[in-house]
């Protein structure tokens, strides 16, 4: 009778699904992005310009896309890890260097960007900068206001100091559930070393962060930003392009929510989504063409107007919307710069402290 | 098996030798599917993580040392047998996390089980007591709700539990609280979402055994002077008592490993096993410490079952 039971509820239940995928014998390149990370008129454009056909699919962690290409033969020819994870997956071996001779957009390509992302791929030989951003803190204008009385936030300590952040508890507070990214800006407001992998260091921060621990409703890296659109929370870390999404959002509601974006003063991390071809590619010569195309000025600007990021391109900033390109959100001004900090990947022993410090804060076990 | 066999014994006895082979060749022939989709959906996968479970974490593709292949020949093989090692499991003893996941997911699941018999069972009953010409489109809109992302429904209970959502206005707006109710990001929200999602998955096997039941004994229940209640729990229940526990099965197995709706419903605060599973995988990636997960979670899950398989097939004989 069970066995019966099972198999009626079981049969009636699944559908399998069986994909046949085709040869094409066109130019085909495989491009894994971040979900709504182009416009996509960039991508028919290049198709119209070189005939290649784009397969363009997306992902929305840096862990799923590095599980893929760690499995290997994941297919892809262009993927975009952020270069946190690009520098560990290159040791791995799962990057081939770029053919630079293939590139000759590279030229415009902008050194302060550049010098960075060479602490994670020496050389920039495996990559290229597509966009880069800050951690920081996104708000309701309306609600901080009410709740602090002051309607502008320009340091980490709305967040660390547990007196301020208990008065925005009950509007809501986020934060992304990323250790690498959070325990870093804990340090730096404590005056540490965000880099430091020291253990007593860590230990400092995790206090920082159990001290606010209470105040805060939901760790996701996510949800946030449509919590912010829709005015269900006050106060998020999160990642600036991310924050400029839901302020959009919010804007398009008319719902009378307003955000805003916030790189503190003390110093935020800089990351950077970066540019490569897996070891493993089945058209390389296409993804070569896909990424110089990517780094025409007139087609980099098109996509930093449309996802609101930053990008790595310095010939590409005259064709850039004024209103992004002066906004020191998104592009800081040289002083704040100054302060951004790089976070270098963690070795396996403190990737493993990290994040067994960060399931106790989240969870409390 | 044994049961198939024995059905179809005494057709064949009268049938000549070699017509008896063939049935005898159709019907290991059906049993062999079940076990063929056994070997590669289950057996082989779990081998592969078994082994990824004994190996070391390692900077490479894939991220873990290889243990136990077949490139220096038989012998190669043999010497990493003897080169097995533990580690990753007596890992998991080390930290409590693990121990206390394990268990708050098992709770959940078995509290969750419990809520979504209490919703399923008036269903399924209700179904099955429908005139028969009805039942078909019943049984279509308990299914119906599949044919949606399981996603997007659970998203939906976002917009429904969330502090300015649907069912906090409605309260509001009937004056039955004043404050909104905060039940997203609670276990609250996780029961609701497992009881909605897996809903489906009690009421079908309930449906099917209560569809079966003999009215007429309840009938002669009450001649008899049984009042309703009394007929319900002696008679009923017992009778569905299969379809019980197989609706509790396919609630509770894939409730202890659930991801996506603690994820999205539940608090931050919520440790269940899958997020650590995930944690190790994803965040840490240890693929053996997260393999070694796996493979205890496989044994908490089967281990009990079988041994409860086992006492109801002593119970039967005995029955007999």
């Amino acid at each position: 009778m069970i066995r019966k039971a099972l198999w009626l509820s079981a049969t009636s239940a699944f559908l399998t699904l069986f994909t046949i995928s085709g040869h094409a014998e066109d130019r085909v390149v495989n491009v894994y992005n971040w979900s709504d990370y182009i416009d996509s008129s960039i991508i028919d454009d290049f198709t119209k310009k070189t005939g290649i056909k784009v397969v363009y699919d997306t992902f929305d962690s840096n862990e799923i896309l590095e599980t893929k290409l760690l499995a290997g033969g994941s297919g892809y020819d262009v993927v975009v890890p952020s270069a946190h994870f690009l520098a560990r997956q290159i040791q791995a071996g799962v990057f081939q260097k770029l053919d630079k001779s293939k590139l000759p957009n590279i030229s415009n390509m902008w050194d302060v960007v550049s010098e960075r992302t060479a602490k994670y791929d020496p050389g920039n030989e495996y990559s290229v900068n597509y966009m880069w951003g800050t951690v920081g803190l996104g708000y309701n204008v309306k609600k901080v206001e009410a709740a602090l009385g002051t309607d502008k936030i320009d340091s980490w300590d709305v967040f660390f100091n547990p007196d301020k952040l208990a008065k925005l508890k009950d509007c809501g507070v986020y934060v992304l559930d990323s250790p690498t990214d959070v325990i870093p800006a804990a340090l730096k407001y404590l005056g540490l070393d965000p880099n430091s992998t020291s253990p007593d260091d860590i230990a400092k921060a995790e206090e920082a962060l159990l001290k606010v621990r209470p105040y805060v409703r939901k760790f996701h890296s996510s949800e946030y930003i449509n919590a912010l659109a829709n005015g269900d929370i006050c106060l998020a870390i999160g990642w600036s392009g991310d924050v400029f999404q839901a302020r959009n959002r919010a804007e398009e509601a008319k719902q009378g929510v307003e955000i805003a974006y916030s790189v503190p003063k003390e110093g935020a991390q800089m990351w950077f989504d970066q540019m490569a071809i897996p070891a493993d590619a089945p058209h390389v010569a296409e993804g070569l063409e896909f990424i110089n195309y990517m780094m025409t000025p007139e087609v980099i600007a098109k996509s930093s107007n449309y996802v609101l990021y930053a990008n790595g391109n310095k010939a590409s900033q005259q064709f850039i919307d004024k209103a992004i390109l002066e906004d020191p959100a998104v592009y800081p001004d040289e002083e704040t710069m100054k302060k951004l900090y790089t976070v270098a990947p963690y070795d396996p022993k403190t990737q493993r402290i990290i994040t067994r410090t960060w399931t106790e804060i989240v969870t409390g076990q | 098996m044994t049961d198939i066999a024995a059905t179809a014994a005494p057709s064949t006895e009268t049938a000549t030798l070699p017509a008896r082979l063939a049935t005898g060749f159709v019907n290991r022939l059906v049993i062999i599917v079940p076990y063929l989709w056994l070997l590669f959906f289950f057996l082989v996968p779990f081998i592969i993580v078994f082994k990824i479970s004994l190996s070391q974490t390692a900077i490479s593709m894939p991220p873990y040392t290889p243990v136990l292949g077949f490139k220096d020949g038989i012998s190669g093989f043999f010497a990493g047998v003897r080169e097995l090692n533990f580690d990753n499991y007596t890992w998991l003893t080390q930290d409590a996390l693990y121990f206390n996941a394990y268990v708050t997911s098992l709770v959940i699941a078995g509290i969750s089980t419990i809520l979504t018999l209490i919703v399923g069972y008036p269903i399924a009953y209700g179904m099955a007591r429908a005139p028969a010409t009805i039942r078909p489109t019943l049984l279509m809109l308990v299914i119906l709700p599949f044919w949606t992302s399981f996603l997007i429904r659970v998203y939906a209970w976002i917009g429904i539990l969330k502090p300015e959502g649907l069912l906090n206005q409605v309260l509001l707006a009937t004056g039955l609280i004043s404050q909104p109710l905060v039940i997203l990001n609670t276990y609250t929200a996780i029961f609701i979402g497992i009881v909605y999602s897996y809903l489906p998955f009690m009421v079908l096997p309930l449906y099917s055994s209560l569809e079966k039941m003999d009215y007429s004994l309840i009938e002669a229940a009450q001649d008899l002077g049984c009042p309703p209640t009394g007929a319900f729990w002696k008679i009923t229940f017992p009778l569905s008592l299969p379809g019980v526990v197989a609706g509790c099965l396919l609630v509770f197995i894939p409730a202890v490993g659930e991801f996506v709706i603690p994820d999205l419903l539940g608090g931050s605060q919520t440790l269940m096993i899958g997020k650590t599973l995930w944690n190790e995988f994803f965040s840490n990636r240890d693929w053996p410490v997260s393999s070694a997960v796996a493979v205890i979670l496989l044994l908490v899950l089967t281990i009990p079952i079988m041994f409860f398989q086992q006492a109801q097939a002593k119970a039967q004989e005995q029955g007999r």
